[in-house]
């Protein structure tokens, strides 16, 4: 369920890393929380993040969501299939519908990020 | 989702969590907020029939030789007036003219009134008629007796008649009958809060489980799904329908909420009659309306509202609408410019996003 190739959030935001760049999205558990996603706001593209801030919002019928930003850096590219379907979030979190890219300006913060299995034990408990 | 023991559970509670539905705590309740989602819950109330838990709703019974005049005492609409099987939508005020609930007012006989009330209200609302209680009547709490399913949709009554032998179709909107449901004693209603036709019913706690699988299994041919409240508040909110707790609670008059038409004043001395109309005399300084976003963005419960860069209002509930397409909500704004087709700004997280009045309902079923 959560690729091992990627790094966790406490906040429910993952981060896949290629080189110096971050690919971020939501996780499985957290678009099961939201229900059906109906809206994606995210930063312009240049914008400056902090990990652990504020770096968008996902909103679904029900409520409204903060992103935190998993790593800093700068956002280079906002996922363009998210603006018409923001469903694809609920539908596949983990692919398709990744949020943002972002060019690491720290990459020694990944280190702070969960596993996938640490990630699953901290769900797990939450429930 | 954990600490469940403190949260009151409805009879039908294992069931939803057989279904898979996700439990929220609502007002104190646990209850599920939705199944299979929202959205496509939403859409088979619309297009075909969906089925609702909606026993966390309280039920108070008003008996005796002055139920009428007690019920017409505390309620705002003319309860005496409602023949023998007929119901409406009424208001419990405060003497201040602020709302202790928004409740429905079943007639069962001329010394019996059967109230269905809100879920987190009912104690409240219970002592407050007992406290205005100087009739020869008796008020009694008797949630714990009823079990009340919700069968919305075209669909609806189409499923529910496979069940009974009551004819339905000669129960018309807001009218009701006991009958029996799947072999057990039922109230029928021709009531919801959808803005879809259905039913709802009211049935005995340990009756719960077999008749909500008979009313799934009959539905089965229409494609009914079990619905949560996260789309009971979608297709109220579609339909214009009040929320207490949103657009009316102890600070909001019935004046103020569009509501004019619960208030009987030419039936006798009720509670919040004299404030009522002192402010319809005084003019009311606020009004409820309708919106659509015409920017990006969801408006939300508690959001400001501005015109011309100034603060006017806030937002009572919003949403997006499955049915319309559009993130629509209803406000309060200065009842100087309460009119449709004017330019407001909804502040989304400290942004203001653009937006304009329109009629209510959002919704309307084609008859």
């Amino acid at each position: 369920m959560y690729p091992e190739n990627f790094r966790y959030t406490k906040e429910h935001e993952w981060v896949r890393v290629e080189g110096d760049i971050g690919t971020i999205g939501i996780t499985d558990h957290a678009q099961q929380e939201l229900g059906d996603i109906v809206y994606a706001d995210l930063p312009k593209p240049g914008t400056s993040v902090a990990q652990g801030a504020t770096a968008g919002s996902v909103e679904s019928v029900k409520a409204v969501s903060d992103i935190y930003a998993p790593v800093s850096g700068q956002v280079t590219e906002i996922n363009p299939v998210l603006a018409d379907a923001p469903e694809k979030l609920n539908e596949d979190p983990h692919g398709e519908a990744w949020l943002m890219k972002i060019k690491l300006s720290a990459p020694a913060e990944i280190g702070k990020l969960l596993s996938a299995a640490e990630y699953q034990k901290y769900i797990e408990a939450e429930k | 989702m954990a600490a469940a023991s403190s949260l009151r559970a409805t009879p039908l509670n294992s069931r939803h969590r057989a279904l898979g539905a996700k439990l929220v705590d609502f007002g104190g309740w646990e209850m599920p907020i939705q199944y299979s989602g929202i959205i496509e819950e939403h859409q088979t109330v619309r297009r075909a029939v969906g089925l609702f838990d909606v026993s966390h709703m309280g039920e108070i019974e008003i008996r005796g030789a002055e139920a009428g005049q007690l019920a017409d005492f505390v309620a705002t609409n003319y309860a005496r007036k409602l023949k023998i099987g007929q119901a409406h939508y009424s208001g419990l005020l405060y003497s201040h003219g602020g709302f202790v609930d928004d409740i429905l007012v079943h007639k069962v006989a001329e010394d019996h009134y059967f109230l269905c009330v809100n879920a987190s209200n009912q104690e409240k609302d219970f002592a407050h008629i007992c406290e205005m209680n100087h009739f020869d009547a008796q008020a009694e709490l008797v949630s714990e007796r009823y079990v009340q399913l919700a069968i919305q949709g075209p669909k609806g009554p189409a499923t529910l008649q496979k069940l009974t032998s009551v004819d339905l179709s000669k129960i018309r909107y807001y009218w009701f009958t006991d009958g029996v449901v799947a072999g057990a004693p039922a109230r029928i209603a021709h009531t919801g809060y959808t803005g879809e036709d259905g039913f709802e019913i009211y049935i005995a706690p340990e009756e719960a489980e077999r008749i909500w699988n008979a009313v799934i299994e009959a539905g089965a041919e229409f494609g009914i799904k079990p619905c949560g409240l996260g789309a009971r508040n979608t297709l109220r909110l579609e339909a214009g329908m009040a929320l207490y707790g949103h657009e009316i609670d102890a600070s909001i008059s019935p004046l103020e909420a569009g509501l004019d038409w619960i208030l009987k004043f030419d039936k006798g001395d009720f509670v919040g009659r004299e404030a009522l109309m002192r402010l319809k005399a005084s003019g009311i300084k606020r009004q409820l309306l309708g919106f659509e976003m015409c920017g990006r963005g969801i408006a939300r419960d508690g959001y400001e509202v501005y015109i011309g860069g100034a603060p006017a209002g806030w937002v009572t509930s919003g949403s997006p609408s499955p049915t319309l397409n559009k993130n629509i909500g209803m406000c309060y704004l200065p009842a100087g410019c309460a009119q449709t087709g004017l330019a407001i700004q909804i502040m989304i997280r400290n942004q203001p996003v653009d937006a304009v009045t329109v009629e209510t309902p959002f919704y309307k079923r084609a008859k």
